[in-house]
């Protein structure tokens, strides 16, 4: 549904890609989320490739870590991009629980997003 | 032995707090670049990947030739960051900067690739070209596990 919020996961090398391939094999969904990387890039030539894959539609930009490039680089684009969330630490839960709760507004979606990723997270012990 | 100069677009992130950060016990960055020395949230930004146990110090090129000779007796422990090859040049102009590693200047205008991990306009080359030729030493090494590549080489 175009309405809908656009998920865009930014990482170092190809772990967003590797993220979204995961996604995609576990719901069978394909559309929803898009895939940047870092490789190559430096902080403008990232925040450029960021705003292509955002588009013109509201997102939440998913990053792999609380700092560095890919960090720095999405948090220059919400600067300027008042329909647009950006949340660190992505993984594989909340990308997951996103793709099936997208009809809210971007930040919404990215705090839902925190809280589930801190919910999957688990220790288990013998 | 002098405080090292790295060239590198992504400032401070894993490369160099980490990677650098360990081999050389990093303890002070300190980053020069007149945009971000005069904004506080993009300096918020580049704190929140500094580790607990190093510290961060911005500042202007302005700042930098007043502040360069302190941070060079800090030696070993720091390094100075900044984004692009005229910035280098600018602080060159001002501090006497000896030893510079090119640590990732990425895809631009103009730039073609000499290394993974930079491109150079030629402009940019001859830039460099003529701080070499001042004695100043300049090779490529994104981080301290690789071979570090003189100059000359990166140049072709």
């Amino acid at each position: 549904m175009s309405d809908e919020l656009r998920g865009v996961v930014v990482s170092h090398a190809d772990l967003a890609s590797a993220l979204v391939e995961a996604v995609e094999r576990i719901t069978g969904r394909q559309d929803g989320l898009v895939a940047v990387s870092n490789t190559g890039c430096g902080r403008e030539l990232l925040e450029q490739r960021v705003a292509e894959a955002v588009g013109d539609a509201p997102a939440v930009v998913f990053v792999d870590l609380p700092s560095g490039s890919c960090l720095q680089a999405s948090a220059h684009y919400l600067q300027t991009h008042e329909d647009v969330a950006v949340v660190a630490g992505v993984n594989l839960a909340m990308l997951i629980d996103f793709l099936y709760h997208r009809d809210v507004t971007p930040r919404e979606a990215a705090e839902r997003a925190a809280e589930t990723a801190a919910r999957a997270v688990r220790v288990l012990t013998r | 032995m002098s405080v090292l100069v790295r060239v590198d677009d992504r400032l401070v992130h894993g490369q160099v707090v980490v990677g650098w950060g360990r081999a050389l016990t990093l303890r002070q960055l300190v980053l020069v670049d007149d945009a971000i020395a005069a904004s506080d949230w993009e300096q918020d930004l580049y704190r929140m990947g500094v580790p607990g146990d190093m510290s961060i110090e911005f500042a202007s090129v302005d700042v930098a030739r007043e502040r360069f000779t302190e941070w060079d007796r800090a030696d070993d422990h720091g390094m100075v960051l900044v984004s692009d090859v005229d910035t280098l040049a600018q602080l060159c102009a001002v501090a006497p900067v000896q030893r510079v590693n090119l640590g990732g200047i990425h895809q631009g205008p103009d730039r073609t690739q000499r290394l993974a991990y930079v491109y150079l306009s030629d402009a940019e080359a001859q830039e460099l070209r003529a701080l070499a030729d001042r004695g100043i030493a300049i090779t490529a090494q994104d981080v301290p596990t690789t071979r570090p590549v003189p100059l000359r080489e990166v140049l072709g």
